[in-house]
């Protein structure tokens, strides 16, 4: 078990290394800049720049400057919004993203299992027509345009929830974006839960278990439950990069302070550091968050470790 | 000559209908297209999609108004049948339906040039991968599960940034994200294939491998190829609303399904149709879509159901 998770750990390292060395290439290699204003500089004055910006230096130069600040946590400074080094920006809006994503996370996993497993009970009634037309809705409509909708219905019509004027602290103005992210993801969940409970509700063991005279929830909760979840935990490791694009939106619509609104304005600015610091970040979260996936899945499924 | 319970009559009589009238041999491909047009689901979504796509196509023509023209009487206005604005216009005073129209078609290209460009490098990839097998397949698929551990979007974004707004750029750098899933599915289709017969056959018969490749394996994965390519098609379409509803995508006075969903809902209070007509239109296909796409996997590929 330790063998293999520190084996994933080592494989995720250079993956980590390859993504900062091919994105610091590609936004360095490619035409135009952040200095390449309507109006040309002065030439002493862009000389300056570049060179506050080790910009004048040879490239492999660059790197190895911007590799040593990453690992000392430096993402080296912003180069539109003065004053504020990318290192600044991300802690001030990471601890939100991780807020949001990780609420969302929770609700949309523990919903989606409790409906998966509720329409696979009452498969072919009621409760099982109802989930799939609330997952179908979840997973077709974009969140761009649920966000919308949402604010529509019940902040501007029905004046139930806010829509936006977020304050630190407030939950309120929570609830909405949670839901929104939480939607597809649950939706997913649930339809993955009820796949895999139909199945296992249908093996021997649980009919044997059913003749034995043990009641349904028993038999959900001690039989049918922790083989059920195989799939779904796999699943966590993409749906977690679902939710953080998705957070990108949703910290859009709702004016919501997190590094995505930060990492949409720089691509619109075309600001290279702070793309380049919040591509990292977020790489490095998504393979740390898939590497405990896959640990956790080794310690649910024997059959993995010693693939 | 007639047995006691008239078997004989009876299968002479069968035997005579045979002899007259051969029974029709059904081939693979008419299963699957009975098989799909029994699916109601799936149907009703190629009808409605043939529908949106000729309707975005012609439909441009007929309308009294051109997507970029400005009606100056109509600024804002809901929807008024006298003047033509069946769906009401923008704050620009252009026409709603027009708009929503080329936005349409905006969407439908870059599905098509991005799923074709997808569904190349896919095949490519993964036939190659699965063909030669051994270090060549394990890194070339290690490359792969690398690539999906990664948020693709943002490499979307940051092709964006590096090359500007350009719509072709658009087209191509969402193709070129989204072949992984298809080189998988190749992949595996290809190393089940590599083991028949007729493959066994033309390395006998003195084929190279890319020959066999093209000649030999490809033909032979047209039903996960269409019903993944099916499956792409959404996908992309998401993709390049997210991006336009961000900023990063299709510019004025061009439009696609995102872009105008961006513009419509800050104003979705006063003007709702802004919002609610390219809404309805970016819903529908996707549904429609997913049900197809779900369809042509049961015909196809019966044994998954």
């Amino acid at each position: 078990m330790f063998g293999y998770a520190l084996r994933r750990v080592l494989t995720a390292i250079p993956i980590v290394l390859i993504t900062i060395t091919v994105c610091f290439f590609i936004l360095r290699l490619a035409p135009g800049g952040p200095f390449d204003g309507e109006r040309a500089l002065p030439p002493d004055v862009m000389k300056n720049l570049r060179a506050h910006y080790n910009l004048d230096q040879p490239l492999i130069t660059q790197y190895f400057i911007y590799l040593g600040g990453v690992f000392r946590g430096d993402f080296g400074p912003s180069m539109v919004m003065e004053d504020f080094s990318v290192s600044r920006l991300i802690g001030i809006g990471l601890p939100f993203t991780l807020m949001l994503g990780f609420s969302a996370f929770v609700v949309g996993t523990l919903g989606g299992m409790i409906a998966g497993a509720i329409a696979a009970v009452n498969q072919n009634k009621w409760p099982d027509y109802l989930l799939v037309a609330i997952v179908l809705v979840g997973i077709i409509i974009p969140n761009f345009l649920m966000a919308n909708l949402v604010q529509l219905v019940f902040g501007v019509y029905l004046h139930w929830l806010p829509v936006g004027g977020y304050q630190p602290g407030s939950l309120i103005h929570l609830v909405l974006p949670i839901l929104i992210l939480a939607l597809p993801h649950g939706g997913r969940v649930a339809r993955l839960v009820r796949g895999s409970m139909i199945e296992v509700l249908g093996t021997n063991y649980v009919r044997t278990a059913r003749s034995k005279g043990l009641g349904t929830r028993l038999i959900l909760a001690r039989h049918a439950l922790k083989p059920a979840l195989l799939p779904v935990v796999s699943y966590l490791g993409p749906g977690l990069s679902y939710l953080l694009t998705g957070s990108l939106v949703v910290e859009q619509v709702f004016a919501l302070p997190g590094i995505g609104k930060y990492f949409i304005t720089a691509a619109l600015n075309r600001d290279y550091g702070l793309v380049l610091g919040t591509t990292i970040l977020y790489v490095f979260i998504i393979l740390a968050l898939n590497l405990i996936v896959d640990v956790l899945y080794a310690w649910l499924d024997p059959k993995v470790r010693y693939r | 000559m007639a047995g006691i319970t008239g078997k004989d009559a009876a299968l002479t009589a069968y035997a005579d209908a045979l002899a007259a009238e051969a029974p029709k041999g059904r081939s693979l491909t008419q299963d699957a297209l009975r098989r799909l047009f029994n699916n109601k689901a799936a149907l009703v979504s190629i009808f409605v999609l043939t529908a949106i796509v000729l309707f975005a196509l012609v439909g441009p023509y007929l309308l009294p108004w051109a997507y970029d023209k400005i009606d100056w009487a109509g600024i804002r206005k809901p929807p008024d049948w006298a003047k033509g604005h069946y769906f009401g216009t923008d704050q620009n005073g252009r026409d709603m339906l027009a708009r929503t129209l080329q936005g349409t078609q905006m969407s439908l290209l870059v599905a098509a040039v991005a799923t074709f460009v997808s569904v190349v490098i896919g095949i490519l990839y993964g036939a190659i991968a699965g063909y030669f097998g051994g270090k060549i397949d394990a890194v070339m698929m290690r490359f792969v599960d690398i690539m999906y551990a990664l948020p693709y979007i943002l490499f979307v974004i940051i092709l964006v940034v590096i090359f500007g707004r350009s719509p072709v750029l658009l087209f191509v750098g969402i193709g070129c994200l989204e072949w992984l899933t298809m080189a998988r599915i190749v992949r595996g289709q290809t190393l089940s294939i590599k083991q028949r017969e007729f493959i066994e056959a033309a390395k006998a018969g003195g084929a190279g491998p890319f020959t066999i490749i093209f000649r030999h394996i490809v033909p032979n994965l047209t039903g996960p190829v269409v019903i993944y390519a099916t499956l792409t098609v959404p996908e992309i379409i998401l993709t390049e609303s997210f991006l336009s509803y961000l900023g990063l995508g299709v510019q004025e006075p061009q439009t696609s399904l995102g872009t105008l969903i961006s513009d419509g809902a800050p104003v979705a209070e006063a003007l709702p149709w802004m919002l609610f007509t390219p809404a309805a239109i970016l819903v529908t296909m996707l549904l429609c879509l997913s049900y197809l796409g779900d369809g042509l996997r049961d015909a196809l590929d019966p044994k998954d159901r």
